[in-house]
């Protein structure tokens, strides 16, 4: 035992491991910092997580676009616990995006952003556009069809940048259409381009951390002052600081293990997200969707007018960076209690809201015409007469049906039109038709009379 | 003090030397590593016709999926190396070709032949037949690739993804 001790020293004098950690492991933090503190630390914890997963997916993926497909195959399906290998980087990425935006509000609910801490939010911003980012092109290395269509969809968005779109698209692709340079491009963004900036960015973070100390917990009534603030702090930790290891960093270890389990028991009972068709550019009968984290903006793609949406394609993430950066030059002082800022409490609810709505919108994607619906049955159409008949035949054959619901079969985007003759005269439902509107291709150039006739009859048959 | 000042000129010499040199060595390992990065936009891409078909598997009136290989496709690219286009006889020595992507946002769009509609899955763009927006977000018609005839045979011309810019 004493042998070992002296062993020990040896190696801690030579090495300068205590020297030089132990300040940083016991270095004093505010008494308060209790459980709202943890989320940056999961965050930490879950991007540990990922390189180590994705470190191990590396040994049995192919990064090359003929033979990616069959590896994730083999992966999902044949390697020893591979599935879950891959269920863990999926929930891991979920659960990554999740503590991001938990600790990017708390810290923004708490004013933690103002003085001295600029640079700390400001890096903070940049880790989480640089976290989307990873979540993204991790996205398209799961190479089946919808990640060789969501590649195209981000090509079309660099594309709407002024002047360089179309040379930041074939950056993006590897060449001006999908093919051997894709996947080895996304590879190297995903694996080695975008992780380096992470790094980067999250050890000058958590230098940071160091440098200015973590922010106390706001009391109201006590606002930042910057020309007092560091001496405050400083001689508050010199009172009643306590050392990070282990008073503040059991809560962190504790959180992190307990979203770690979490994320393993998800990955075991689901698994990870089952491959479409392969990855084939030609096969055009798919339908393309982005995980549940880029599901909000998939919404708003659909949702956003028209006119002005190409031009918010790139003014809307521009003008998010922007503001997001410019917050703690806007208000660095001041109260940091959210009980004095109401205004940050309710901003931060609207963003919750809009972006969890858009995300039950594109769940349920209404604007999608519903393929999958099929031809009304006789018990569904209710008439033996032969115009209704055909007119139900019409509906399901010209694409009525996957738009239109009657009775409880057929499509969301346009409005039900299980009893649309209590509602419009017949004249009206036939200028609809022949005219379409808005949102409704106009059918006149489609159907003949007798046929637009016969839809007619079909739909005021069903008073 | 003279030995002193040529001392400090020579220093400030030496560390511009050093400092130039390593930007030097820096910029000159960076050309090869920038090539890699930028190779896309170096390249350019040849454009081919490629046959899809004779001209008498295609019915008049009646649209098609044709699908075609890229022009010079890595060897390594396996499937992606494919595109699909909407191909349709008009008459008898007319055919029209539209790209598969959604002038929105480049998803696949599908013909759908009873109702004579191009429709989109991603976010419900609808095209008429001749390619003009019937419905939903796309900001332009479906775009058209360069088709001709030679020997009995179609031929389209591989043409780069449709990206819309921003004033579309």
């Amino acid at each position: 035992m004493k042998k070992l001790k002296q062993i020990w020293h040896w190696i801690d004098d030579r090495s300068g491991f205590s020297e030089i950690f132990m300040p940083l492991i016991k270095h004093p933090v505010p008494p308060g910092a209790k459980w709202s503190y943890v989320f940056g630390s999961a965050t930490l914890f879950c991007l540990v997580l990922q390189v180590i997963t994705g470190v191990a997916l590396s040994l049995l993926y192919q990064p090359s676009s003929s033979g990616a497909y069959q590896s994730l195959q083999f992966i999902t399906h044949q390697a020893a616990f591979g599935r879950i290998l891959r269920g863990i980087h999926y929930f891991g990425a979920s659960a990554m995006i999740v503590m991001v935006g938990i600790h990017m509000i708390r810290v923004y609910i708490t004013a933690a952003y103002k003085y001295p801490r600029e640079m700390a939010w400001i890096s903070g911003v940049i880790l989480l556009f640089l976290t989307i980012a990873m979540g993204f092109t991790g996205q398209l290395l799961r190479w089946d069809s919808n990640g060789v269509w969501s590649s195209v969809v981000a090509a079309e968005q660099l594309g709407r940048v002024p002047f360089i779109g179309k040379w930041l698209a074939r950056l993006l692709l590897g060449g001006d259409t999908l093919g051997g340079h894709s996947l080895s491009r996304f590879y190297s963004y995903h694996v080695f381009i975008i992780p380096a900036i992470v790094f980067l960015f999250i050890g000058y973070h958590l230098m940071l951390v160091i440098r200015n100390g973590i922010s106390e917990p706001p009391k109201a009534g006590r606002p930042v002052d910057p020309k007092t603030y560091r001496q405050w702090y400083k001689d508050m930790l010199k009172k009643s600081g306590v050392p990070f290891w282990p008073y503040a960093a059991w809560r962190d270890l504790l959180f992190g293990a307990l979203v770690i389990i979490a994320i393993i028991g998800l990955a075991v009972a689901f698994g990870p997200p089952e491959l479409t068709q392969p990855p084939n550019p030609a096969m055009v009968y798919a339908t393309p969707k982005p995980d549940w984290y880029m599901l909000s903006i998939f919404s708003l793609f659909a949702l956003m007018p028209p006119q002005i949406e190409s031009y918010m394609i790139v003014i809307g993430p521009l003008l998010t960076i922007i503001i997001l950066l410019a917050l703690p030059f806007i208000s660095n002082k001041g109260e940091r209690s959210p009980i004095r800022r109401p205004w940050a409490i309710f901003g931060s609810g609207c963003v919750v809201i809009f972006v969890f709505s858009l995300f039950l919108l594109g769940e349920q994607s209404d604007w999608s015409p519903k393929f999958k619906a099929k031809p009304l049955a006789p018990s569904a159409v209710g008439n033996k007469d032969p115009e209704v008949v055909h007119g139900a035949a019409l509906f399901y054959k010209k694409g009525c049906l996957y738009c239109h619901r009657i009775g409880d079969n057929g499509g969301t985007k346009g409005p039900d039109l299980s009893h649309i003759y209590s509602r419009l005269s017949e004249s009206e439902i036939k200028v609809r038709i022949v005219n379409g509107g808005p949102d409704m291709p106009a059918y006149g150039g489609i159907l003949s009379k007798k046929e637009i006739d016969e839809v007619i009859a079909f739909l005021k048959s069903r008073k | 003090m003279n030995e002193d000042k040529t001392d400090e000129r020579r220093r400030a010499f030496l560390v511009k030397l050093s400092v130039g040199v390593a930007g030097l060595s820096a910029a000159i390992a960076g050309i090869p590593v920038l090539s890699a990065l930028l190779g896309p936009l170096l390249e350019k891409t040849p454009r081919l016709w490629r046959k899809v078909g004779n001209v008498s598997t295609f019915k008049i009136g009646d649209t098609k999926r044709v699908i075609f290989e890229n022009a010079d496709p890595e060897n390594w690219a396996g499937v992606t190396a494919r595109s699909a286009a909407w191909l349709r006889r008009d008459s008898e020595n007319k055919f029209t070709a539209f790209s598969a992507n959604c002038t929105h946002l480049g998803c696949p769009v599908r013909w759908e032949a009873d109702a004579e509609l191009f429709m989109c899955p991603c976010h419900g763009g609808v095209y008429y037949k001749d390619g003009t927006v019937a419905a939903g977000p796309p900001p332009k018609s479906l775009v058209q690739y360069p088709v001709r005839i030679t020997k009995d045979q179609v031929e389209i011309l591989t043409s780069p993804i449709p990206i819309t810019n921003i004033t579309a």
